[in-house]
């Protein structure tokens, strides 16, 4: 692209913020009723990240948010978005990258994890409650129907952000061992980060939300580099250590 | 898809005739077509195209959305009844293409559509599989114009669409930038390629191209297309919230919309401008820009001044 400073974000908006939502809104009615199994994932991701780590509670936080991702890399962005977005078929690609990248998760043959520190479990959890229950509704003070509601598993938005949210809680345990899992990152922060400018450039009121959740999990996981937190031994498996 | 004649053209052709003798006469009054919108000829061909298109950037990328692709094929229906005929997409711009199929498809055989698309891919060779895909989007005979988007592989594809016009699958030729982007390229390839339509962003506020681009259009007979006429709705909103100088009742506007527009159409190297909309009213308000009087020189000046002291 010559000249590529002279172009503005607005510049690569294909859409009108009008055309955007309603897609949400055809979406949800065209999956309803899979919110409720949606639901059930985001419950059923909580209960994991509240029990003790174990290997078999990561493994099915890796696999259910796996399922998630390749869910929404082809029914919400190849399926829907890429009819007003040609760049969304890279975004497929992305999001089922990152389930498969997930799927490590699952399948490494030996799993290490520990419990996150205090600050670092606090911002994980925010964001993973944050992304299942008050994301849907972000849009209401602003004149968004329910109908148009962006749900975790079904919606990129928070499908990320409680990933960032679940990687910070299983970080130590992911992130160990191989280190592979540090792969996981990348793909939910630059969403967060295409997403908050989709909707910076739509002029929409909720656009920093994306990018300060990745902000948020970002410096959360970096502090873990200063200050190693404490490790808890598990079943036949050792202590993360700091990568 | 007609290739409808120009309107008097025993008029035209005499206006052409002075016009050349005597410069000042550019300035005169552009042609009415029969339902009184203001056409301008085609250099290449003398071919009337009314003054005022219809865009597709933004508006009519609305995917799979059957009530909003009714909508926007409401807004074609409107956009003929009142004397348009250029369209104007892209590839790029997401489903707009589909989306003006279906208009065509819903309005029936009976559309006056001037089709102008755009070849926008960075490989020379996949160029004639895209225009072929997007004429099947468009679901017509063959494309009128066909320009090169905003200069990606422009020669390799400018061949391709030279050849396409010398066989007859084409009308006409052109290239395109926007946002003042280009314009040593966009000038070159004017100066040393046979193209029938040139394509830039011009508007109240975006006037460079009245420098060069706009002259060397007259001096080459080019065609000149204008996007951005209302720099993507900020001009109008920044000028809606002032009133409509009493003095713009002189050339007939009845609102900033159709201020905007005229200005861009009355100088006298546009051929077109191509504002887009998803509203009905909108496109009634745009195509209102090509009937009563324009501005002249004077006129012009004034409205310049005006809108850059606001």
């Amino acid at each position: 692209m010559s000249e590529w400073w002279t172009y503005r974000l607005s510049d690569f908006l294909l859409f009108s913020p009008r055309t955007y939502y309603r897609l949400f809104e055809l979406y949800n009615a065209e999956v309803w009723p899979l919110h409720g199994l949606a639901l059930g994932v985001g419950l059923a991701l909580l209960v994991l990240a509240a029990r003790q780590r174990s290997v078999w509670t990561v493994r099915a936080a890796c696999a259910l948010l796996a399922a998630c991702w390749l869910w929404v890399a082809w029914a919400f962005h190849l399926q829907r978005f890429a009819s007003i977005n040609w760049a969304a078929t890279w975004f497929a690609g992305a999001f089922a990258a990152e389930g498969l990248l997930l799927l490590l998760g699952v399948v490494l043959p030996r799993q290490q994890f520990g419990r996150a520190g205090k600050p670092r479990a606090l911002i994980g959890w925010g964001l993973l409650v944050f992304a299942l229950t008050v994301q849907p509704w972000v849009g209401v003070p602003w004149g968004r129907p329910l109908s148009q509601a962006e749900v975790f598993g079904l919606a990129p938005d928070p499908t990320a952000l409680a990933t960032l949210g679940l990687l910070l809680l299983h970080g130590p345990a992911i992130a160990a061992g191989p280190g592979i899992m540090w792969l996981a990152w990348p793909i939910p922060v630059g969403w967060c980060l295409i997403s908050g400018a989709t909707l910076w450039s739509m002029h929409a009121a909720d656009a920093w939300v994306m990018p300060l959740g990745a902000a948020l999990a970002m410096l959360a996981a970096a502090r873990r580099h200063a200050a190693p937190e404490p490790d808890h031994v598990q079943g036949n498996t050792r202590h993360a250590e700091p990568p | 898809m007609p290739d409808t004649p120009p309107t008097a053209p025993n008029r035209r052709a005499v206006l052409k005739a002075l016009s050349a003798l005597v410069p000042s006469l550019a300035w005169a009054p552009v042609a009415r077509a029969q339902a009184g919108v203001a056409t301008r000829p085609i250099p290449s061909s003398g071919e009337a195209l009314p003054v005022v298109g219809l865009g597709s950037w933004i508006t009519f990328n609305v995917g799979n959305d059957r009530p909003a692709r009714d909508a926007c094929a409401e807004v074609m229906r409107a956009f003929f009844a009142a004397g348009g005929r250029l369209i104007d997409s892209s590839p790029m711009y997401g489903s707009a293409q589909s989306v003006i199929g279906h208009g065509l498809a819903r309005i029936g055989g009976k559309a006056p559509v001037f089709a102008a698309d755009k070849v926008w891919i960075s490989s020379g060779a996949s160029g004639p599989a895209q225009i072929e895909a997007s004429r099947r989007h468009w679901n017509v005979p063959r494309f009128d114009l066909l320009q090169v988007h905003n200069l990606l592989a422009w020669e390799e594809h400018l061949s391709t669409l030279l050849a396409m016009k010398a066989a007859g699958q084409l009308r006409y030729v052109g290239i395109t930038t926007s946002e003042g982007r280009r314009h040593r390229e966009i000038e070159a390839v004017m100066r040393s390629r046979p193209i029938d339509f040139v394509q830039i962003s011009y508007n109240l506020l975006d006037r460079e191209v009245e420098q060069r681009i706009l002259p060397l259009a007259q001096e080459r007979r080019i065609a000149v297309i204008v996007n951005r006429p209302f720099r993507q709705g900020d001009l109008l909103r920044d000028l809606q919230r002032h009133p409509l100088p009493a003095w713009a009742a002189e050339i007939d506007c009845d609102g900033w919309a159709q201020f905007a527009l005229k200005f861009i159409v009355s100088h006298p190297a546009v051929t077109c401008a191509i504002p887009a909309t998803s509203s009905v009213a909108h496109v009634r308000q745009n195509l209102g820009a090509a009937r009563g009087r324009l501005p002249d020189v004077a006129m012009r000046k004034r409205m310049a001044e005006h809108v850059a002291a606001l």
